[in-house]
């Protein structure tokens, strides 16, 4: 009796979340699956069923394979930048914890990681500006030439990775930082005593330790690089108006084509490429971890 | 242990070069991170001046830090042209509804997974958990129009349904209650003769307080920075949030940079602030999703 009367309340309480959950995450999930596979103009009455054609065009349209191409160099950019900057700056942050100035390094590194996206992209977008910005200006005191960051295709999506490099840091800081907090004590004692530097402690025990946390940290670096969308969409449009085309990533070729062109089934698609991409990932992240686990 | 009378001379040298060494290495450490600190910071440092500076000053080199001629123009010429205040009001609405939603679906379905063993309830934790994997902007176009057909476009209730649930935070609220409330609390109350339903509000909810702070300021932040949702969702310039008008507002021509950075500042300087007060309560928030491994 009682126990019966424990279950319904555990249902009765789940219900609501339950149902905000299937409304909000699990029927979208289902339903761009299922419009990927259909030829959905918005303007037009019929669905049809078309399978796979949806993806075989994708591999053929120009502009979403360059922005597969830009999404993936700025993913993995932002990555080799991060991972060894993040884990640097988190073992010296770490080696002056409890002196006084910790708690200032820890919150500047973390500050660029919460602040609004589009206003911190602003101050990025005036760095580098070609006539105004102060980059150009202290790159011409070593007689380099001004170059038009924003303009030329390569180097915006450089200074996409430089911007998005720069917010990602805190917050691999900070898990590196839990991550040198939890690591065992008395082995960087052993070490000393054997007369190990704290360099060559760093890259022989806390880089080899801290591989869990790394591979972490890649996943959602990467992932959240295969996302990006606010940033290139701020710092490359350019000051006519016209929405930002230098850099095209994922996300914009998808909403342009759902809402510019209309074409809602084949940017289901688009969305279901990104969907995979976030599976093979995550699917390396559980491998590796689990091979660690077997060692 | 070595007697101090029975140390040599040399020995005692040699301590205090070591010493000295590693004095010297904390130095270099400590003026490393400074400037390094100082340099993440810049950008924004600058972003703030520049929304002080008039016209003439801005485009000198070297970049002045503290304007020499401080000047209101910039903003009150933003004020004049964009609903920001609105947008900002927006913003605030949607981030402080989101944080209520999420801190209310995670705080029950967490107690919920953590404390009631059914089957049927570990495979819907199961389903939560798969979920989480997939990030917004895959399901986003499904979901707005869902919003749409619902009629809620252009409001604050249409940002909402993007973010009413957090599928981190019910993970991290039922790891919390797993840690932080022993089961023996919980029979106590029931042979007391206490409702399942009073015994979470008033014994679970509160014993949470902590976890459910950290969440709320990590949710808070979360839809305060959402910006690809926003922009398909809110279209009006007056259901703007703050990120999306300031994005559309930068884009037209007749913009100089002191307005933006007017504007930029006016979004930065409350969020630093906000921040700098619920330090704690957020790093503990992003720390524990660190430590799932």
């Amino acid at each position: 009796m009682l126990k019966r009367k424990r279950w319904i309340f555990a249902i009765l309480a789940l219900l609501p979340t339950l149902a905000i959950f299937a409304y909000v995450r699990m029927y979208p999930i289902v339903d761009i699956l299922r419009l990927s596979v259909h030829r959905w103009n918005i303007l037009s009455k019929n669905k049809p069923f078309i399978g796979l054609e949806n993806f075989r065009e994708l591999m053929g349209d120009h502009l979403f394979l360059s922005a597969l191409m830009n999404t993936t160099i700025i993913a993995f950019g932002v990555l080799a930048i991060t991972i060894p900057l993040a884990m640097v700056i988190a073992a010296l942050i770490f080696h002056r914890t409890r002196t006084r100035m910790s708690g200032f390094y820890e919150t500047s590194v973390f500050i660029p990681h919460i602040v609004s996206l589009v206003p911190a992209a602003m101050a990025w977008k005036w760095i580098f500006d070609a006539r105004l910005g102060p980059l150009n200006a202290f790159l011409s005191v070593f007689g380099i030439e001004p170059q038009a960051w924003l303009f030329d295709p390569v180097l915006s999506v450089i200074c996409v990775i430089v911007l998005c490099s720069w917010q990602a840091l805190g917050y691999a800081v900070l898990i590196y930082l839990v991550g040198f907090k939890n690591l065992p004590v008395s082995l960087y004692e052993a070490a000393k005593l054997d007369g190990a530097s704290g360099p060559t402690s760093f890259w022989h025990l806390s880089i080899p330790m801290l591989k869990p946390i790394t591979l972490y940290v890649s996943v959602v670096t990467l992932v959240s690089g295969f996302n990006v969308y606010a940033q290139p969409f701020v710092l490359a449009s350019d000051s006519q108006g016209a929405p930002g085309r230098q850099v095209r990533v994922l996300v914009l070729d998808m909403l342009e084509n759902s809402f510019r062109n209309y074409r809602v089934g084949y940017a289901a698609s688009e969305a279901v490429v990104l969907l995979v991409i976030v599976l093979v990932l995550t699917l390396i992240q559980f491998t590796l971890l689990r091979e660690k686990g077997k060692a | 242990m070595t007697d101090f009378a029975e140390l040599t001379e040399a020995e005692i040298a040699s301590g205090r070069r070591l010493r000295a060494k590693k004095r010297a290495v904390n130095i270099a450490i400590d003026i490393f991170l400074t400037l390094f600190s100082i340099a993440m910071l810049l950008p924004l440092v600058f972003l703030i001046a520049n929304a002080f500076k008039t016209p003439a000053e801005m485009l000198a080199w070297p970049p002045t830090i503290v304007p020499h001629d401080p000047t209101l123009e910039n903003f009150r010429a933003v004020l004049g042209e964009t609903p920001l205040l609105r947008w900002i009001l927006n913003s605030v609405m949607f981030a402080v509804m989101s944080s209520i939603a999420i801190i209310a679906t995670s705080s029950i379905a967490g107690y919920i997974f953590a404390k009631f063993h059914y089957r049927s309830l570990n495979i819907i934790f199961a389903l939560f958990l798969a979920t989480a994997i997939v990030p917004f902007e895959v399901y986003m176009i499904p979901l707005y129009f869902q919003v749409k057909s619902l009629g809620l476009l252009n409001s604050v209730w249409g940002l909402l349904i993007g973010y009413l649930v957090m599928s981190f935070g019910i993970f991290l609220i039922r790891q919390n209650v797993i840690h932080s409330i022993p089961d023996e609390l919980l029979e106590a109350a029931r042979l007391d003769g206490a409702s399942e339903f009073w015994i979470f509000v008033h014994i679970v909810f509160p014993l949470l307080r902590g976890a459910l702070g950290a969440l709320g300021v990590l949710a808070f932040f979360q839809a305060w920075t959402a910006f690809a949702w926003p922009m398909i969702v809110a279209t009006t310039r007056s259901s703007y949030t703050i990120e999306v008008g300031l994005a559309l507002f930068q884009t037209g021509y007749t913009v100089d940079l002191g307005k933006l950075s007017a504007a930029s500042a006016t979004v930065l300087i409350p969020s630093v602030i906000t921040f700098m007060i619920l330090r704690r309560n957020f790093v503990q928030g992003v720390a524990s999703t660190g430590m799932k491994e």
